[in-house]
């Protein structure tokens, strides 16, 4: 195990790497998901006084 | 030919409807094959002869950057049909293409620097593959600043499009710098002539990993595209049926 974390002695470039593409992976779905709920949010707002206005 | 499915997609509500139906299929092929990718590339695959363990880092040096160039086609392309048809559905995908591809733009660079060090001996070095990709990631900088400055949607859509349309001269640089310029950066391993460059224990791997960073930009770029859309389409009358389903 401490020879494959090891990575023949590069480790401290091969983890950032994956530690990198890992927070970027996640921040994504994130943001992403953040911003979906945010938007089906302000719909459902805009609906509901709609609904109570007619 | 029949160009009814080219205007069906041009309909908010049907394509709202089908990027929901497609997300979850695209989010759990991106787990599941990034996982194997994962397992392959970091278990299975054996070191390079040249570079030892360190090598690894190409299973997500090169997904990254395939993402990166990817988005953007994606984005100009889908910028370019919203700005000749006026098809606002064109306009939210290219919008929801802009951030996904800065991030992986970004990611492709830090990636390849921290691989750079040890091999070349340095972080950073101005060759034509390493400042194409910059000015990639400058391009999307640029397209999003340029949104965030416009108010006026259907404005900042047809401003942003042609930023896009024209930034994509920078597309054929990024892939054919390493054969028109002296370039520190290796040549193409995987898009040659003849076969790749690669034995199949490597190259598998990499394929699952490109496949499941693609996957994984269809996911995030359609559950962007459903806000925008939401966010365009707010005095639209179908919204209540979607706001009302989501609700349940």
């Amino acid at each position: 195990m401490m020879h494959w974390l090891n990575m023949g002695g590069y480790w401290p470039f091969v983890w950032p790497c994956y530690l990198l593409s890992a927070a970027t992976i996640a921040l994504n779905v994130y943001f992403a998901r953040r911003d979906f709920a945010a938007a089906l949010r302000e719909a459902r707002r805009r609906v509901q006084s709609r609904g109570s206005s007619s | 030919m029949s160009w009814a499915w080219f205007h069906r997609f041009a309909s908010p509500p049907y394509f709202y409807r089908l990027a929901g139906a497609m997300l979850p299929w695209l989010a759990w092929g991106a787990a599941l094959t990034g996982v194997a990718g994962l397992i392959g590339g970091l278990g299975l695959a054996p070191a390079d002869y040249q570079q030892g363990e360190g090598y690894r880092i190409i299973f997500v040096h090169v997904p990254a950057a395939v993402l990166s160039t990817t988005a953007y086609a994606v984005m100009a392309a889908a910028a370019g049909i919203g700005l000749i048809w006026r098809m606002n559905v064109a306009h939210a995908v290219a919008a929801s293409c802009a951030s996904i591809g800065a991030w992986f733009t970004a990611l492709a660079l830090a990636t390849g620097s921290l691989w750079g060090r040890p091999m070349w001996g340095t972080y950073w070095e101005w060759d034509p593959r390493l400042t194409s990709e910059l000015v990639l990631l400058f391009l999307y900088l640029g397209y999003l600043g340029l949104r965030g400055a416009v108010d006026d949607t259907s404005r900042a859509d047809r401003a942003s499009a042609v930023l896009a349309l024209v930034g994509v001269v920078n597309l054929p640089i990024i892939h054919y710098s390493v054969d028109w310029w002296n370039s520190l950066h290796q040549g193409h391993t995987l898009l040659k002539l003849g076969k790749p460059s690669m034995p199949p224990a490597m190259l598998i791997p990499l394929l699952l990993m490109m496949l499941a960073f693609l996957l994984f930009f269809g996911a995030i770029v359609l559950t962007r595209a459903r806000g925008q859309i939401l966010r365009r389409e707010r005095n639209a009358r179908w919204i209540g049926e979607v706001v009302g389903a989501a609700a349940k």
